[in-house]
């Protein structure tokens, strides 16, 4: 097989792969923008993908399908912001509890959908533009939920520092006491946040199950939102660099499928390892710079607020 | 702000330290029951064969201990890490790496076995699971890196070296290509303590994690270093004391145990390598930790209480068909549970508007 014919498909595959963690990214960048750290993202993708995937196998519609696990996301994320927000439990204790919680909750609901295909989403055709060599599939051939993803960048960008409400937002992550004295609903705002994190990580989950996997299995996202948390300090918390390394990981996934086929004998297991041992590398290369960290890091990340304290 | 108002106490309720793990069980027994209910099963049934019908046969009960002692070795390390701030959530890595550095010595001196092989696959299961803690330690202190993300990471890629062992220099040759070992002989078995029961020496480790973890925390220096840098790290600054070596210290403790924990199960229970050699104990020790208080002995409670759990799940599954996902469900809820109620010891509920100073 000659290797130009084989870059168009990789390319197509990445953008696919680097989807969900577009999405789930995306969604954590605001939470902790709004000096919330939610490591729950993990068990709100799994519901996500399980709601999702369950409504669209049931009603046919893909849109109710991922409508339902926006809200499926969000309302996973709800049981965090009561939590931690309003019940001043420790984030990082309440983000784990999500995971574990979101493993079991998205099994048992899906213990029913195991082994049931779906036909995914139809891929945009646009004579000519798609039919181009190499890029064409990768740019011109992709399904809606890929062109979102990436939509989603300059939209999270331009709210979080184009808007007031990204301003307010920002302000309540940097510094929660004087938002809370110039009149801001921190507790609000934060909760808000929260949301919306849940439904993209919902979104992102729903993306594996409904269309790239396309079928339900326990456990499926496989580490996928917390690499998605590695992305947003890889991401040093800015949208479009979160994109980029969104595309660094699909291309990692994606390597490991091709290099086998590329005729290099490494046992599948090992390979299978990249995108987990990518993770560390790049936390690694990013964090080492203690300063850079300091300067993007929203200053409130991971603290408590309490109104009355 | 509204009727019902967090007011701060001026001094954590003891009381309630003790009072919310046990509120969070309640709350998760109800829960249960309505979520029995909405899935069209007779709710005290169900949570009768899920909570208690497995107490009452010997072989139930050994399978408790036997589940509980994997929970007690890595909830101990995870304990003493979390009391300063040391965020180990790779004990699930940490224990399967210790079956394959425990195990595999068992392999390459099989059939030249001794009574030195055992206490010899014990130091190797610790080596192998502390080196793995390791990483995570050395990336925090010299790169800054996360160690909840690079140690969570280290499960997967430990699972994988796993998968690949099994599949490939671990496979038992002449096993028909099943992914599995030899099992392994009598010199590199754990020897049964209770008769009629799975209850193995590890049981003994796992008393052994719980007293010398409640030393450590209590009766050392370096148990109150770790408090201090847990509760204030500006003032363990101040203090002069070594916040590395603490870093260093819990999490090679921790690997240690659960990769203990790890060569019990696989010199244990299983009695050869597999490739599912938890289900999911390091993560589950995670909720274990924080339900005992981070406390030893409230940690072989709660491990006792979540080693209930993966058996009511199972006969629960046999006795009536529920599904076997119940089993994380409750545990998820119990933490949340637990978390949620952890606000009354530090805050009184009241009711009514704010009074107005005047």
């Amino acid at each position: 097989m000659n290797d130009l014919a084989l870059i168009g498909p990789i390319l197509a595959a990445m953008f696919a792969a680097a989807t969900p963690l577009l999405f789930a990214a995306l969604g954590e960048l605001v939470v902790e923008k709004s000096g919330v750290l939610n490591l729950g993202v993990e068990g709100m993708m799994l519901v996500g993908a399980v709601c999702g995937f369950a409504v669209t196998v049931q009603t046919g519609s893909a849109t109710a399908g991922f409508l339902v696990a926006a809200l499926a996301g969000a309302a996973t994320a709800s049981l965090f912001a009561v939590l931690t927000l309003f019940l001043l439990a420790n984030q990082v204790a309440t983000g784990l509890a999500l995971t574990l919680f979101g493993v079991g909750l998205s099994a048992l609901i899906g213990q029913g959908f195991v082994g049931i295909p779906l036909d995914g989403l139809p891929k945009l055709y646009i004579p000519g533009l798609t039919d181009l060599p190499v890029v064409g599939q990768a740019l011109f051939g992709q399904d809606i939920m890929v062109y979102l993803a990436v939509a989603a960048v300059p939209l999270v960008h331009l709210f979080l520092y184009r808007t007031r409400a990204g301003l307010v937002l920002r302000a309540v992550g940097e510094n929660h006491t004087a938002a809370h004295a110039l009149g801001y609903k921190v507790l609000r705002i934060r909760f808000l946040a929260v949301l919306f994190g849940g439904a993209m990580a919902g979104l992102g989950g729903a993306f594996l199950s409904m269309d790239y996997t396309p079928m339900w299995a326990e456990n499926m996202t496989s580490g996928r939102g917390w690499i998605a948390l590695a992305l947003v300090v890889f991401a040093t918390w800015k949208p479009a660099r979160a994109m980029l390394g969104a595309w660094l990981f699909g291309g990692v996934t994606i390597l490991q499928l091709h290099v086998q086929g590329l005729g290099i004998d490494v046992p599948s297991q090992l390979l299978s390892m990249l995108p987990y041992l990518a993770t560390v590398l790049v936390l690694v290369l990013i964090s080492r710079d203690v300063a850079r960290i300091r300067l993007n890091a929203p200053a409130c990340l991971g603290k408590l607020f309490h109104p009355d304290a | 702000m509204s009727f019902i108002r967090l007011e701060p106490r001026g001094q954590a309720s003891k009381t309630m330290v003790y009072a919310t793990p046990l509120l969070a069980v309640a709350l998760t027994l109800l829960s249960g029951f309505i979520l029995f209910m909405a899935m069209g099963f007779d709710p005290l049934k169900a949570l009768y064969s899920f909570f208690v019908a497995p107490l009452t046969s010997v072989r139930g009960l050994g399978e408790l201990v036997v589940k509980a002692t994997p929970l007690v070795l890595c909830a101990v390390g995870l304990a003493i890490g979390f009391r300063a701030n040391v965020w180990n959530i790779g004990a699930e890595g940490q224990l399967t790496l210790g079956a394959i550095t425990g195990g595999g010595l068992a392999l390459a001196f099989y059939g030249e076995g001794g009574w030195w092989l055992l206490p010899l696959m014990v130091i190797g299961g610790a080596i192998g699971g502390a080196v793995w803690a390791a990483v995570p330690a050395y990336l925090r202190l010299r790169f800054n890196a996360s160690e909840i993300l690079t140690s969570l990471m280290l499960n997967y890629v430990a699972l994988l070296l796993l998968n690949y062992l099994v599949h490939g220099p671990f496979r038992d040759p002449d096993g028909f290509a099943f992914p599995e070992s030899r099992l392994f002989e009598a010199d590199a078995t754990l020897p049964i303590l209770w008769a009629g029961t799975r209850v193995h020496l590890g049981a003994l480790f796992a008393l052994m994690a719980v007293a010398g973890g409640w030393l450590l925390i209590a009766r050392t220096f370096i148990g109150f270093q770790i408090k201090v840098i847990g509760l204030t790290p500006a003032a363990a600054g101040y203090a002069g004391f070594d916040q590395k070596r603490i870093v260093w210290l819990t999490l090679l403790l921790s690997g240690a145990l659960a990769g203990i924990a790890g060569m019990g199960e696989i010199a244990g229970p299983i009695g050869q390598i597999t490739a599912s050699i938890s289900p999911g104990y390091g993560y589950t020790a995670i909720i274990v930790a924080f339900l005992g208080r981070l406390h030893p002995v409230g940690i072989l409670l709660a491990a006792l209480l979540m080693a209930l759990s993966f058996i009511g799940g199972e006969a629960a599954q046999i006795a009536m068909g529920l599904p076997k996902a119940i089993t994380g469900v409750f545990q998820g809820m119990l933490l949340f549970f637990l978390l949620a109620s952890d606000v009354l010891i530090r805050y009184r509920v009241r009711f009514g508007a704010r009074r107005v100073a005047a």
